[in-house]
């Protein structure tokens, strides 16, 4: 029984059916993770790890430069940016808000700069449901082609006070 | 050497029982299942809150319960359960004394003490962080201490655990390798020091933070260090509930590990790997790389994973060859079928069984490879996930041993054995239903910990598919079920430990 | 270990199973691994960050 000793000597070969499942198991867990970095180099979706250091202060000053630079106009009191394909695109994530709102087009490539101004907050892309944390002291450099026309929405998923579920971006793609 | 008064022979299975462990095992146990009842309380809140058609709670104390609840389930009740788990496997199993009982009353009063301090700073509002309280988000110093507290009882729970195995060697009480139930239990204590460790090393600054004394703590580096506390706790669970299973199959029907070196060999690839996957939680973090995600989200190949599918074959394995010992041996299922549907322990191992195995643990392994984690973090297919490991797996498997332990610790017969019967399957069934509800609504990038899916008074309003209304509904009759089936294991062990008729 | 103890001409334990039965050596490789891999290696990544560059 599993709650008495077992015999003296325990380490005894294993049977048919038992070598077998261990076979199968080993051999699905092996075929996952030679497929994981596999997905990660051939895969069109993946977790950059592309990361600098980043005062707010830093990350404020060239996010305020960024807007003024490509501002076009004003959503709901939020500056609507639109950027050139391939340049340097900022987002700002403070409580309870995403700033700008980034109008952006399909097809271009842009380096998106995603930090905190303040707490830890997660930013997903909704409804396309993409999902990334968002972390004061950290520029996270995310180089993103949109593929896809339409309107989607930045909500916050990751808990930052009492406003969290009121901030709510927003990404268009032309 | 105590004194042989010290000690009683239970009358059911033969086992000398150390009165000074048996004590620390009822204390604990009661305490884990206060705890409970606290977390099932907000369960119900945070349920309520929400399935939209309800909407409970103002944002605030959704907030607030949502916290306690995390809190109280994943740390609290498991974690005094785990103790009294550990006393059980080492004194008692062993045939020994507890090592230093009075250290054992140490740790409990430490582990009350910060647990309840927790508790008060959470209901003053003074802690509304959830249960990660990620950094710069800041709650009361007390909070924090309650935490290290409850840590460092529970690490001289956990040493009193290993000094225990020492003493029974020492003394002889046992000859050659530790029972199997006793090798998963050590399994569990191993990790609960990594994930001790791991606490020490994070709430310790952060206090000192939270008290002005230290300026700054970096917010990556508090998640790398909290998630060696955060999720190692929960392997803590698996590695507690595969001990409970080993344990309840041979209580249930007398099932005896087919192959020793099979399900030895599993616990160790969960010593050696399982506390890698942490980096889980880091996924799609900035700051750490690739190499080190792919490498550590793979357990190191998947050697965790493989545990885990070596211990789903032998223990319904061991459940089979047991059953056909007995003659039920007519076609495939007839030890199946003959099984003994009826006894509340067997119940909640089966299916303590089937929702870690085939809910928790496949949701687990995928949401733990980087692109799907890309479309599962921090919505509500995490919690989908671990309440069918944390909940449908361990909590079930804790509540089926409990109704050996009131018999045989307790000493008292359970009452209403015919509610005793439905309670494990009500249970089931509810958390099915959350966990199921919560990942399809994830699946629609319906966040997690997130008091209002339809963003009323946000300035942008992002529109909301309507199937994620049904399946919050699902999530929420769930709930109710579930918290119905809590309440009866809650009054079924809190009667029998009152009212229920001594045995022995 | 007692588990070598016995009569003489009983099988000797093979050294695999000395192995698992030594909890003290399982609980340093257990915390020893998770260190190393997860978070030794994780907090020395981010001390390697490059900063901001501008």
């Amino acid at each position: 029984m599993s709650i008495t000793v077992p015999e003296r000597v325990w380490w005894k070969p294993l049977d048919k059916g038992e070598k077998l499942w261990v076979a199968i198991a080993l051999t699905w867990c092996l075929v996952m993770f030679i497929m994981m970095p596999l997905w990660h180099l051939q895969g069109k979706q993946n977790a950059p790890s592309e990361t600098y250091r980043v005062s707010a202060d830093q990350f404020e000053k060239a996010a305020a430069a960024f807007i003024t630079q490509y501002r076009v106009g004003e959503e709901q009191g939020v500056p609507v940016v639109a950027p050139p394909s391939g340049s340097d695109i900022y987002l700002v994530a403070r409580m309870w808000s995403w700033e700008p709102v980034l109008k952006l087009e399909k097809g271009k490539t842009y380096r998106l700069h995603l930090s905190s101004v303040d707490l830890q907050h997660g930013m997903t892309i909704y409804p396309m449901n993409i999902n990334f944390q968002v972390l004061p002291g950290y520029d996270y450099v995310l180089t993103i082609t949109p593929t896809e026309k339409g309107e989607y929405h930045l909500i916050c998923n990751e808990f930052c006070g009492i406003g969290h579920h009121l901030m709510v971006g927003k990404i268009l793609v032309v | 050497m105590s004194v042989p008064t010290a000690f009683r022979t239970c009358p059911t299975t033969g086992l000398k029982v150390h009165l000074p462990a048996e004590n620390l095992i009822k204390a604990n146990a009661v305490v884990a299942v206060v705890f409970f009842l606290i977390g099932v309380a907000m369960a119900l809140l945070v349920a309520m809150t929400r399935w939209p058609a309800v909407h409970l709670l103002g944002d605030e104390f959704f907030y607030r319960a949502l916290t306690a609840h995390g809190i109280n389930m994943l740390i609290f009740w498991i974690i005094f359960f785990e103790i009294a788990v550990l006393y059980f496997a080492s004194a008692i199993l062993l045939n020994s004394r507890l090592a230093a009982p009075k250290l054992g009353w140490l740790a409990f009063a430490l582990m009350l003490a910060g647990s309840g301090l927790v508790d008060v700073m959470i209901a003053l509002g003074k802690a509304d962080v959830m249960m990660t309280s990620y950094v710069p988000l800041k709650a009361h110093p007390l909070f924090y201490l309650g935490m290290i507290l409850f840590a460092v009882g529970a690490l001289v729970g956990t040493s009193l655990f290993f000094a225990t195995l020492v003493i029974a060697r020492r003394d002889r009480t046992y000859e050659g390798s530790l029972p199997l139930v006793v090798f998963g239990a050590a399994t569990a204590a191993i990790i609960a020091v990594v994930t001790i460790a791991h606490g020490a090393i994070i709430y310790i600054p952060t206090m000192l933070w939270s008290m002005g004394i230290i300026e700054h703590i970096d917010a990556s580096t508090y998640r790398i260090l909290w998630w060696g506390l955060g999720h190692p706790s929960q392997q803590i669970n698996v590695a507690a509930m595969i001990a409970i299973w080993y344990l309840l199959g041979a209580l249930t029907v007398g099932a005896k590990p087919i192959n020793e070196k099979l399900c030895r060999t599993a616990f160790v690839l969960y010593i050696l790997f399982i506390n890698l996957a942490s980096a889980h939680h880091l996924l799609v973090d900035p700051g750490v790389s690739s190499t080190w995600k792919i490498w550590n989200t793979s357990y190191a190949m998947y050697l965790a994973v493989l545990a885990s599918m070596i211990h789903g074959m032998t223990v319904p394995a061991s459940i089979e060859v047991a059953q056909r010992r007995k003659g039920y041996t007519k076609g495939l299922f007839e030890w199946l079928k003959k099984a003994p549907w009826g006894n509340p322990s067997f119940a909640a191992l089966t299916l303590s069984i089937v929702i870690f195995g085939f809910i928790g643990g496949i949701t687990g392994v995928t949401f733990g490879t980087e692109q799907i984690n890309i479309i599962s973090h921090n919505t509500l297919r995490i919690p989908g996930h671990f309440h069918a490991t944390v909940v449908g797996g361990t909590t079930l498997a804790f509540m089926g041993v409990t109704y050996y332990v009131l018999p045989l610790i307790f000493r008292r017969q359970v009452v209403a054995q015919a509610l005793a019967k439905i309670q494990p399957y009500l249970f089931g069934v509810g958390i099915v239903m959350v966990s199921l509800g919560m990942t399809f609504a994830g699946s629609y990038g319906i966040s997690r910990r997130h008091w209002d899916i339809t963003f009323a008074g946000a300035t942008l309003q992002p529109a909301v598919d309507p199937t994620v209304y049904l399946l919050l509904g699902i999530m929420g009759i769930g709930a109710i079920l579930a918290v119905l089936g809590a309440l009866l294991y809650i009054l079924i062990t809190v009667g029998t430990v009152l009212a229920g008729k001594k045995t022995g | 270990m007692s588990g070598q103890q016995g009569k003489g001409e009983e099988e000797r334990v093979p050294m695999w199973q000395l192995f698992y039965d030594n909890i003290f050596l399982l609980l340093a490789l257990g915390v020893a691994i998770p260190v190393v891999f997860y978070t030794l290696w994780g907090v020395m990544e981010l001390v390697n960050l490059p900063v901001w560059p501008k």
